[in-house]
């Protein structure tokens, strides 16, 4: 077993032992299922909404040569600059050298997972540049020290007394649970940040290739505030968030909301074309944006594949996934949790360090019936599986499965082995409870049935004689 | 009609009562019911585990034993999926590809078979209890059966039939799964099962063995009263 694989199976004990974590969880994704279910039915047709937002999807990934050029020419034309970054170095550096050039000493970000896939704020801050994170929960989670725990939801996992104690240690606030006191406490430090900074870090929802636009949609305005009070603004944005027209929005901007939050509209729907124009009072002298690849063309390259591209990371495949309701985001360890990033890990960082994660579920769809964009979520996972194997057997494993086969191709062999499993059986109580056990894993936590004396076979053919 | 009986390996081994029940309900609304003897698995487990190489020489072989059938009729959902939908990825581009096509669209799920193929929603079955249903996934979301095995359950006089909140949660079975990651199927298990005491049922009924396996498997050893698991057709057989 791979390292990761290892601290997988550790993480998934520890957080399932948790129930009272397990049940706030379950509890606030149920909220989450009666509000999203409110505003799909909002909709003529969810399925055809689907089906239209995957060809808009399709399009975009399917032409990211055209509509990425689109883009640039476009944005470039009101000032703004483009970034081509193959991987995460290349983007962090250069970042880097834009804050030192600048002379910048701190800086504001909004939610952006692409910077925690390529570990932007350590490098930052190595460099001694001040870093806040302006979404509440990541807010919250980077006073905790903690990646985000969902990568819509942060910080869905903490209470919020714990928060309180958070702020109390961390603020110097005074102790109190309610969440108005909370989040005026968070408004308060996070204020002066703002003005302060002299560099905004965003992350972008979809780059519209048609009029040279990048679009950010969110629920606090920080977003807003971030990209517009310092002089220089940078979007870090993976390549795959092409949209060839403005109006495609009109479409893909509710369905994020309604999938992601079950809400019919985020509060906030930006649109950012450039730097201050002549004339324009507000906004960002300097506008870069960072078009993000580290390995999505790796991903493009797969055609069975492809689809996970398409992915708008509403978050609503992690909502419904009873894996991801179980073990909570952090024991992924990944930066892109839940079913969706169990998909795209192993072609980002790696199949045979990251295969667990597809092997880790029960595959049973739900997050790809719950997909706003049709990624055919859980039949990737198998795939995945597939594809490891191919690449590498494990060698117990290789003998499984060559001698399954063997069996299964004889039915004779086949009868034999159910006729005798009864007896088997008898002898199953001597290592029941004990590390002999071959089915411990199952015994443990659960009852065996008995095998029928009679199995069916053996009915069929009984009956069969009788009647003739 | 002349039936094919498709029963996966585990109802063939630990549950034959749900196969027997088959056999009779089919043949009590006049079909003639065939079980070809040399079928075996529909070879799932490896094709779950990635293993597809040691699932296709299985699933050649069922595929061989089914050719001659007019109609398949599965006994789980999950292993009807595996007729019905995973062939066909596990023979794409392969010489048995026509084949794989043909069997997919002769398979039907036993509830559906009824409901959707025969037109039949009363069998005339006759149950007293408070039942609840479990939707397996792979019925579910593989084949889109939802409806019909509630039709079914409806027309069954003396049953009320209870929707629990759950119902469409899967119950961490998963197969290999359910070893390999012993702790989240368990935790799974854990919601399904609670949902189900919840809903105050004396039963627990589904269109898939295996899911009942792990749900029957942990109420047995959890459960503060006895909760029973049965298969649709266990249900549906009794007059």
């Amino acid at each position: 077993m791979t390292t990761s694989a290892t601290q997988f199976q550790i993480d998934a004990d520890r957080t399932t032992a948790d129930e009272p974590r397990r049940a706030a969880v379950r509890s606030a994704l149920g909220n989450y299922k009666v509000a999203r279910d409110k505003t799909e039915s909002a909709f003529a047709s969810w399925q055809h909404a689907r089906d239209a937002a995957a060809a808009i999807k399709y399009e975009g990934v399917n032409h990211l040569d055209h509509y990425l050029k689109e883009f640039e020419e476009k944005f470039t034309a009101r000032g703004g600059k483009v970034f081509w970054a193959s991987n995460g170095a290349q983007a962090r550096d250069y970042i880097l050298n834009l804050a030192r050039e600048r002379r910048v000493k701190s800086i504001v970000k909004s939610k952006a997972m692409t910077s925690e896939e390529i570990h932007l704020n350590d490098a930052l801050e190595k460099d001694g540049y001040h870093v806040v994170e302006s979404d509440l929960g990541e807010f919250i989670q980077q006073l905790k020290g903690e990646a985000p725990y969902h990568f819509v939801f942060p910080c869905m996992h903490l209470k919020r007394e714990e928060i309180g104690a958070l702020f109390q240690r961390k603020l110097g606030s005074e102790k109190t649970d309610s969440p108005e006191e909370l989040t005026m406490i968070a408004r308060r430090a996070l204020r002066q940040h703002y003005l302060n900074a002299d560099m905004g870090i965003s992350g972008g929802n979809f780059i519209v290739a048609e009029t040279g636009m990048i679009s950010i949609t969110e629920n606090e305005g920080n977003a807003r505030l971030a990209t517009a009070l310092p002089k220089i603004h940078v979007a870090l944005v993976g390549i795959e968030k092409v949209v060839p027209r403005l109006a495609d929005l009109a479409l893909l901007l509710p369905m994020l909301a309604t999938a992601g939050t079950g809400q019919q509209l985020t509060c906030y729907n930006s649109m950012y074309g450039g730097p201050r124009q002549p004339g324009e009072i507000d906004g960002p002298e300097e506008f870069h944006v960072v078009l993000l690849d580290n390995h999505r063309t790796r991903l493009l390259a797969d055609a069975e594949q492809r689809d996970a591209l398409h992915c708008i990371r509403c978050g609503a495949c992690l909502n419904v996934c009873p894996i991801f309701k179980n073990i909570g985001g952090h024991s992924y360890g990944t930066t892109y949790q839940g079913p969706i990033g169990s998909v795209i890990t192993p072609h980002f960082r790696g199949l045979q360090d990251w295969k667990h994660l597809s092997g880790a579920s029960s595959l049973c769809g739900a997050c790809t019936e719950a997909c706003p964009v049709k990624i055919d979520i859980h039949h990737h996972l198998l795939q995945n599986r597939r594809n490891a194997v191919a690449e590498k057997k494990v060698w117990w494993e290789r003998w499984l499965w060559a001698g399954f086969r063997e069996l299964m191709k004889r039915p004779w062999a086949y009868q034999m082995a159910i006729r005798l499993a009864p007896l088997g059986q008898v002898f199953h109580p001597l290592v029941l409870g004990t590390s002999l056990d071959p089915v411990e894993p199952w015994t443990k936590t659960r009852d065996f049935p008995e095998a029928a004396t009679k199995p069916f076979h053996d009915w069929w053919r009984d009956r069969k004689g009788v009647r003739k | 009609m002349r039936v094919t009986l498709f029963i996966p390996c585990f109802i063939d081994s630990l549950y034959p009562k749900v196969a027997m029940s088959i056999v009779q309900i089919l043949e009590r609304l006049g079909h003639e019911v065939i079980y070809p003897e040399g079928q075996t698995c529909c070879g799932q487990p490896p094709f779950n585990s990635g293993y597809w190489d040691e699932a296709r020489d299985v699933a050649a072989r069922q595929i061989s034993v089914f050719r001659d059938a007019e109609v398949v009729v599965s006994a789980s959902g999950s292993c009807g999926a595996m007729f019905k939908k995973f062939y066909l990825e596990l023979f794409h581009g392969r010489p048995q590809e026509a084949e794989a096509k043909a069997l997919s669209a002769k398979t039907y799920e036993f509830s559906e078979f009824l409901v959707e193929k025969l037109g039949v929603k009363d069998v005339g079955a006759r149950f007293d209890g408070k039942v609840t249903f479990h939707d397996g996934c792979h019925g579910l979301r593989e084949l889109g059966t939802k409806a019909a095995p509630r039709e079914l359950l409806r027309a069954v006089k003396g049953l009320e039939l209870v929707e629990m909140g759950e119902a469409e949660s899967c119950c961490g079975f998963g197969g290999m799964f359910a070893v390999k990651y012993p702790q989240i199927s368990t935790a799974m298990a854990e919601v399904k099962c609670n949902s189900i005491i919840d809903a105050g049922v004396e039963y627990v009924v589904s269109n898939d063995s295996s899911c009942l396996m792990q749900i029957q498997g942990y109420l047995s050893r959890h459960s503060p009263r006895v909760i029973k698991s049965l298969h649709l057709a266990e249900v549906l057989v009794q007059q």
